[in-house]
């Protein structure tokens, strides 16, 4: 467990422990220590910065249960759903960016290989408001939101409440409170002071949002180097910072690598067939040992 | 002048043409963004482009393949996070035009992105919602781009994912706080508009070359014909030369050459 240190108060909940700084942990030890069976994991990024490094080590430790959250699942979490670790999954828009379908994702809805999931589906925006409101310690997002949709038809977890001030109809979510939330970055400092840079996506929020959380930077510096209004989480709101090099590839990391559009396309074929599917995950993340 | 030139392309250079200088458009991924672009690098350079990964005023060189491209954070003015995009931006009233794509869309123009088939047994799962069922709520007017076919123009959509103007018609009625709702339909055989009155969609202008019945036998529902049908202006040599120049250098792109 976390300790509170200096004596400081928690104010914020008492599921949070705040710390000095992060602790540096190797990939498997983080994964390890924080993806339990059957936890509520959010492994965020908008196309950006996607931590396919650690969605990967989760394959390998063969976690079971999850409830994988994200507005975006794309490529990793098809691969976390065919690897059949997932029982539910929780997004507002699950394909395979410019290309298609996620094959894994639908051949699990429409035919429950390897096994059934269940999912709850959102739209962006209602999803972009819950993570905040869950960085903010609310128990529910409000939004001008899915008027005259059909997803709250099939989403229980979508209200309508009226405002108490004008009467208008409002749409209303739960906030997302990820058990833990996974994302990657460009860099941390030598306190696990983490900058992320470009498209920024939710990470902060999910972060924030989050009882524990593992970051993946592609290299520690001594100095971040940042202007003043620069995205950086603190350490010491962060539970463990992880060296992952290439650990967004194949998507990107502003500054660092671009995107391999190729990758994505060439998944297409992979994941439309079981066996293909299979043979790559073990050949690419079972025997591929840390990173991958 | 007769020049050659696809369905396709046709209509990519009308869907273009409907943005101006002035507007402030939510572009979607696909069809949208290279209308969009084109409309940019051609009669309208001042039109802002805004995509839901958070880029503001961006001005890609090349069509990204996913709303997250590097390409667009780099070249936009400013980026910000997914929660200050949908919230600020889009809710905030700062949106002039949705400019979305479907895989479905019903007579009253509403959009299916989330399945074909009963929602708990489908027979094809689709990617989801994502932006477009608040686009196209908080957007001033929604502009819809895609291709023309039985499988795509469907009497009632399976699922309405986003709100064109309901199951009847009346889905603005009485909402307030609600922009117009899609006010053109952009395929690659005409261009359509809700009628006034009902609001179902009615074909205004022909592409050049199509003829109604090219249309009534792409359309899945009756459809109708405007009093005062119009031709589809051609594209020009430059609207042509632009957007085969833009899709090479994306094309070259993505296939890792340059």
């Amino acid at each position: 467990m976390q300790r509170s240190t200096l004596g400081l108060v928690n104010i914020v909940s008492t599921t949070k422990r705040r710390t000095i700084m992060a602790e540096f942990l190797s990939l498997h030890d983080a994964v390890a220590r924080y993806v339990e069976d059957g936890a509520t994991v959010a492994m965020e990024g908008f196309t950006h910065l996607i931590p396919f490094a650690a969605g990967h080590e989760v394959i390998r430790q063969k976690k079971r249960d999850l409830t994988l959250i994200r507005m975006t699942p794309d490529l990793v979490y098809d691969q976390l759903i065919g690897a059949g670790c997932v029982k539910k999954l929780i997004f507002s828009w699950g394909g395979n960016p410019g290309v298609g379908s996620l094959h894994r994702l639908r051949d699990a809805v429409e035919k429950g290989w390897p096994h059934k999931i269940e999912i709850l589906e959102h739209s962006h925006a209602a999803m972009a408001c819950a993570f905040e409101a869950g960085a903010a310690g609310l128990p529910l997002a409000v939004l001008r939101g899915y008027v005259g949709s059909e997803l709250p038809n099939v989403n229980d977890q979508i209200k309508f409440i009226e405002c108490p001030f004008t009467g208008e109809r409002l749409a209303a979510v739960p906030s997302i409170r990820p058990d833990v939330s996974v994302v990657h970055a460009q860099k941390a400092d030598r306190k696990g002071n983490v900058l992320v840079e470009g498209i920024i996506g939710v990470q902060k929020e999910a972060v924030m949002a989050a009882k524990r959380s593992i970051v993946t930077v592609e290299e520690i510096v001594d100095d971040l180097n940042t202007h003043p209004n620069a995205c950086v989480i603190p350490g010491w709101a962060i539970s463990a910072v992880v060296v992952a090099e290439k650990g967004s590839a194949p998507s990107y990391a502003h500054g660092y690598y671009d995107r391999d559009n190729r990758f994505y396309k060439e998944w297409d074929a992979i994941a439309r067939d079981r066996d293909a599917f299979t043979k790559w995950l073990e050949e690419n993340v079972y025997n591929a040992g840390g990173q991958s | 002048m007769s020049l050659e030139y696809t369905s396709a392309e046709m209509m990519t250079v009308t869907a273009a043409r409907a943005l101006e200088n002035g507007m402030t458009c939510f572009v979607g991924i696909g069809l949208p963004s290279e209308a969009a672009n084109l409309a940019r690098l051609t009669h309208a350079p001042e039109v802002v482009l805004i995509y839901e990964s958070g880029t503001l005023q961006t001005k890609p060189d090349v069509l990204p393949l996913s709303i997250g491209d590097g390409e667009l954070c780099e070249s936009a003015l400013t980026t910000v996070s997914v929660p200050e995009m949908f919230r600020y931006w889009l809710q905030g009233g700062h949106i002039s035009v949705g400019f979305l794509g479907t895989a479905q869309i019903d007579r009253y123009a509403n959009l299916n992105t989330t399945l074909i088939g009963d929602y708990h047994d489908p027979k094809v799962r689709l990617p989801g919602g994502g932006g477009a069922p608040e686009i196209a709520t908080n957007a001033h007017e929604v502009f819809i781009t895609l291709k023309h076919s039985k499988r795509t123009f469907v009497k009632d959509v399976d699922f309405v994912t986003t709100l064109g103007f309901g199951r009847d018609g009346k889905g603005r009625d009485g909402v307030p706080n609600i922009g117009k709702g899609p006010t053109r339909v952009i395929t690659d055989l005409c261009v359509m508009k809700p009628d006034p009155e009902t609001k179902e969609l009615v074909v205004v202008s022909l592409h050049p070359g199509v003829s109604r019945e090219d249309v009534i036998e792409a359309t899945g529902w009756e459809i109708r014909f405007a009093d005062q049908l119009e031709s589809t202006p051609e594209p020009s040599a430059h609207e042509l030369e632009v957007l085969r120049e833009l899709k090479d250098r994306t094309d070259r792109k993505h296939a890792g050459e340059v």
